[in-house]
C-alpha cells in the first residue's frame, strides 16, 4: 500500500516536472530565433562605442576603435541598417562604413565606404562575409550576423545554463569551417561561446562572451533592461591570434532616423555617431 | 613658403568671428552666461610626419634624378559646437625636388546643419564625386596629377577648393551645389616636377621649359559652379551633373604660346549599384568648349564626349579587382584636323582600359596594390605598383613605382616615360 502511494506521489511529481518541462520546451527553431533576435535585433535602435584589441602570435598589439549605429528595418529580424565611424588608428580615423543588411539570403549586403581625406564615397563589393573585419579576429559575419538560413540547426546537448546548437552550413563551399557549436544562455537566448570547427571535428576558432550587462532602456513607455555581451573574445588557433572587443555606452531606442544611413551622413557624420 | 591663402584665409576668420559673436547671444539670451568654455567641443589635434624619398629610374635630362624628396608634417584641428563644425589641415614641408619650404592648407572649413533638409560647407575643401575609380569625368574639382605620378600618397591626388558646397536634401531628390568663387585649376604638369610634351617647342621639356600660362584669377567673375542632383532607388545610385567654369588644365593656348584655361561647360550623368556578385557603374558626359563650340579653333580645345563603365568585384577573400573602359571622344574632329597647324594630330577617340588590383596579407597589415592605366589607341600605359605595410597602429611603411610606358612622346602617358620613377616612404601618425 505505502509503495503504491509513493509509487503514485513519485508518479505525480515526475508528471507535474514532465508538464513544467514540456512548456519550457522549445524548438530548436525557436532558440535559434530567439538567440538571433538577442544578438543583434533588440530594441528598434542602438549605438555603441567598439574598442577591439587585437594580439597576434608574437603578442603585437593593434587596436581599433569605432562609434557604431544601428537600426532594425522591420520588426521581423531581417534587414538592418549600420553605420561605423572609425577613430583609430589613424590612418582610418573618420572613415565610415555603412551597411545595408539585408535578409534575404539571395540578396547581398550594399556597403559603402567614404574616405574623408578624398571625400571620396566608394561602394565596396559585398564580397565574402567571411573576411576578417578591419584586420581584426572577427569576421564581417560575426558583426552583423550570420543568417539562422544559411544553416542547418540541432540541438545536441541541453546543460543546467546552455542549449548548445550544432550549425550545419547549407552551403558548405561558402564557408571554411565544417560546423559550428553555439552554446546559448538559457536565460537571456545570448550566444555565450561559438566553436568553429575544420574537418575531423578540428577546433579552429572561438568567440565568446566574457561579459554581459543589463543595459535599461525604454520601449514603448515602459523601462527595460536589454542583456547585452560588452566584452567578448575572439581567438583564432590557426595563426595564433585573438581580438578582445569591448562595447561601451551601449544605448537603445535611442530614435535614430534611417536618413542617417545615407550619403548626406557618410560624407558628414550625425553627432549621434562622432560623439 | 608659396601658395599664399591670405585673401581666402581672412575669408574664413570673418566668417568664424561672425559666427562666434552671433551665436553667443543666443545662448546669452537662454540665460546661460557662462556659454564660451562649454561651447567648443575639446579640440581633437591629429596628424603625422613622413620621410618619402624617390628618383628616376633612368636619366632625364630635362629633370633632376630624384623624383620626390620631402619631410612632411601634416596637422589637424577639429571641434565643434552645437551648430558648427569646424577643420583646418594643413601640410606643411621641406621639398628637395623644388629646393624650398613649402606649405598647403588642405582644408579650413565651416559646417553646419541649419536644417533638416540643408547642410552648408564653407571655406577650403576637397571635393569629389561621380563614379569613377581614379578616372573623373563629371568630378570637376582641381586634382593634382603631379602629386600622383611623383609617387606621393593618393589623398594628394586630390587638391582642395576654395568654395561653398551646400546641400538640399528633399524627398525627389538631393542637389549639392558648389560655388567657387575663383578659379582653381587642376595642379597641372608644368615641368616642374614631371617633364612633358611641350607643343609649342614640339619636344619634350622640363624644369628649363615650364608652361606658361594666364590663369582667370578675378573673384566672383572667373568663378565655377557645378551642381549633382542625385537620388537612390533601391541602392542604385543614380546622378546628373552640371558644371560652368574653364578647363581645369590649359585647354588652349593664346597665338604667342601662353597656356590658357578656355571656358567650358560640363553636363552628364551617371549610376552605380549592384550587378551580379560585383558593383557596376556607368558614366557620361559632355564637354563643351564654351569658346570655341564650333572647333574650328585651333587654339582651343574641342568640345569632348566622355564615357566610362566599370565593375568590381572581390575575386577571392581579401583580394579586389576593378575594371574600367573609358573613352575620351573629340567632337567636330574633321575641323580639329583641317585646322591643325602642325604637330601630331590627336586620335578621334582615346580609349583607356584601367585595372586595379587590390590584396591584403598578414590580417590585413599589408596591402599590395596595382593600379594600371593602359590606352590601345594611344599605345601608352600608365602602373602604379605599391606595397604598404603597417608595421602598428602608428607606423607606415610604403614602397611603389610610377612606371610610364609608351611608343610616341606626345601622347597622355608616353610623354612623362622619362619621369618612370620608384619611391619609398615612412610615416608616423599621431
Amino acid at each position: 500500500m505505502k509503495t503504491t502511494i509513493i509509487t503514485a506521489c513519485f508518479g505525480l511529481f515526475i508528471g507535474f516536472a514532465c508538464v513544467e518541462g514540456q512548456a519550457k520546451e522549445l524548438t530548436v527553431d525557436e532558440i535559434v530565433r530567439k538567440a538571433n533576435h538577442m544578438a543583434l535585433y533588440q530594441g528598434a535602435d542602438g549605438k555603441g562605442k567598439v574598442t577591439m584589441v587585437i594580439k597576434d602570435k608574437q603578442g603585437r598589439i593593434r587596436k581599433r576603435e569605432f562609434n557604431m549605429l544601428r537600426k532594425n528595418d522591420d520588426n521581423k529580424d531581417r534587414d538592418q541598417k549600420y553605420y561605423a565611424f572609425f577613430q583609430a588608428p589613424a590612418d582610418v580615423r573618420k572613415m565610415v562604413f555603412m551597411v545595408h543588411k539585408h535578409g534575404a539570403l539571395e540578396k547581398d549586403d550594399d556597403r559603402w565606404l567614404y574616405m574623408p581625406s578624398l571625400d571620396m564615397v566608394k561602394r565596396i563589393a559585398a564580397g565574402d562575409k567571411r573576411t576578417s573585419f578591419v584586420g581584426s579576429d572577427f569576421l564581417y559575419e560575426d558583426i552583423s550576423g550570420r543568417s539562422p538560413a544559411e544553416d542547418k540547426h540541432e540541438l545536441i546537448k541541453t546543460t543546467d545554463r546552455y542549449y548548445v546548437l550544432k550549425n550545419i552550413p547549407r552551403k558548405p563551399d561558402n564557408v571554411e569551417f565544417e560546423y559550428y557549436l553555439a552554446h546559448i544562455d538559457k536565460k537571456t537566448f545570448l550566444p555565450m561561446k561559438m566553436e568553429f570547427f575544420k574537418k575531423d571535428d578540428r577546433l579552429y576558432r572561438v568567440i565568446e562572451s566574457i561579459k554581459v550587462e543589463e543595459i535599461q532602456a525604454e520601449e514603448n513607455g515602459k523601462k527595460v533592461a536589454y542583456p547585452t555581451v560588452t566584452v567578448s573574445l575572439a581567438k583564432d588557433m590557426d595563426n595564433g591570434s585573438s581580438t578582445e572587443m569591448t562595447f561601451s555606452n551601449a544605448r537603445y531606442n535611442i530614435g535614430l532616423s534611417s536618413k542617417i544611413f545615407t550619403e548626406r551622413y557618410l560624407r558628414r557624420p550625425p553627432r549621434k555617431a562622432m560623439r | 613658403m608659396r601658395k599664399t591663402t591670405n585673401t581666402y584665409e581672412l575669408l574664413v576668420l570673418i566668417l568664424f568671428l561672425v559666427l562666434m559673436f552671433l551665436k553667443p547671444h543666443v545662448h546669452a539670451a537662454e540665460g546661460n552666461e557662462n556659454f564660451f568654455p562649454d561651447q567648443f567641443a575639446p579640440v581633437e589635434i591629429h596628424g603625422f610626419l613622413e620621410m618619402r624619398a624617390g628618383c628616376r629610374t633612368q636619366k632625364d635630362s630635362n629633370e633632376r634624378g630624384r623624383s620626390v624628396m620631402e619631410g612632411r608634417l601634416q596637422a589637424e584641428f577639429f571641434t565643434y559646437t552645437d551648430w558648427a563644425e569646424f577643420k583646418y589641415k594643413g601640410d606643411v614641408w621641406g621639398d628637395g625636388v623644388t629646393e624650398r619650404g613649402e606649405y598647403d592648407t588642405r582644408e579650413a572649413w565651416v559646417f553646419s546643419r541649419p536644417t533638416e533638409s540643408l547642410d552648408i560647407k564653407v571655406g577650403r575643401q576637397v571635393l569629389t564625386w561621380g563614379t569613377g575609380d581614379l578616372v573623373f569625368l563629371n568630378d570637376m574639382f582641381p586634382k593634382d596629377w603631379q602629386s600622383y605620378f611623383i609617387g606621393r600618397d593618393k589623398e594628394y591626388l586630390k587638391a582642395p577648393s576654395d568654395a561653398a558646397k551646400i546641400s538640399f536634401f528633399t524627398k525627389p531628390a538631393n542637389i549639392d551645389v558648389v560655388y567657387t568663387p575663383k578659379f582653381d585649376p587642376d595642379r597641372y604638369i608644368t615641368g616642374e616636377y614631371i617633364s612633358y610634351w611641350n607643343g609649342t617647342q614640339k619636344s619634350i621639356a622640363g624644369q628649363d621649359k615650364r608652361v606658361h600660362s594666364k590663369k582667370p584669377d578675378s573673384w566672383f567673375q572667373d568663378d565655377e559652379v557645378a551642381m549633382r542632383v542625385y537620388r537612390n532607388i533601391n541602392n542604385y545610385e543614380l546622378a546628373l551633373y552640371g558644371y560652368r567654369g574653364f578647363w581645369k588644365r590649359p585647354g588652349g593656348q593664346t597665338p604667342s604660346g601662353i597656356a590658357i584655361f578656355p571656358g567650358l561647360n560640363v553636363y552628364g550623368a551617371s549610376a552605380r549599384g549592384q550587378v551580379g556578385p560585383g558593383i557596376g557603374n556607368i558614366e557620361l558626359a559632355y564637354y563643351q568648349s564654351a569658346d570655341d563650340e564650333s572647333g574650328s579653333d585651333p587654339l582651343i580645345n574641342n568640345s569632348e564626349m566622355r564615357y566610362l563603365a566599370g565593375y568590381t568585384q572581390d575575386l577571392a577573400k581579401d583580394f579586389n579587382v576593378s575594371l574600367q573602359y573609358y573613352v575620351e571622344q573629340l567632337l567636330d574632329y574633321s575641323d580639329y584636323k583641317a585646322s591643325l597647324t602642325g604637330g601630331p594630330a590627336r586620335d578621334r577617340g582615346r580609349h583607356v582600359i584601367t585595372l586595379q588590383l587590390t590584396k591584403l596579407l598578414m590580417n590585413q597589415n599589408l596591402e599590395l596594390s596595382l593600379s594600371s592605366y593602359y590606352s590601345p589607341s594611344d599605345r601608352d600605359a600608365y602602373l602604379r605598383p605599391n606595397i604598404r605595410y603597417k608595421y602598428n597602429d602608428k607606423i607606415v611603411l610604403e614602397g611603389g613605382a610610377n612606371i610610364f610606358l609608351g611608343e610616341e612622346s606626345h601622347t597622355f602617358f608616353g610623354q612623362f616615360e622619362n619621369n618612370t620613377n620608384i619611391y619609398a616612404a615612412v610615416r608616423y601618425s599621431f
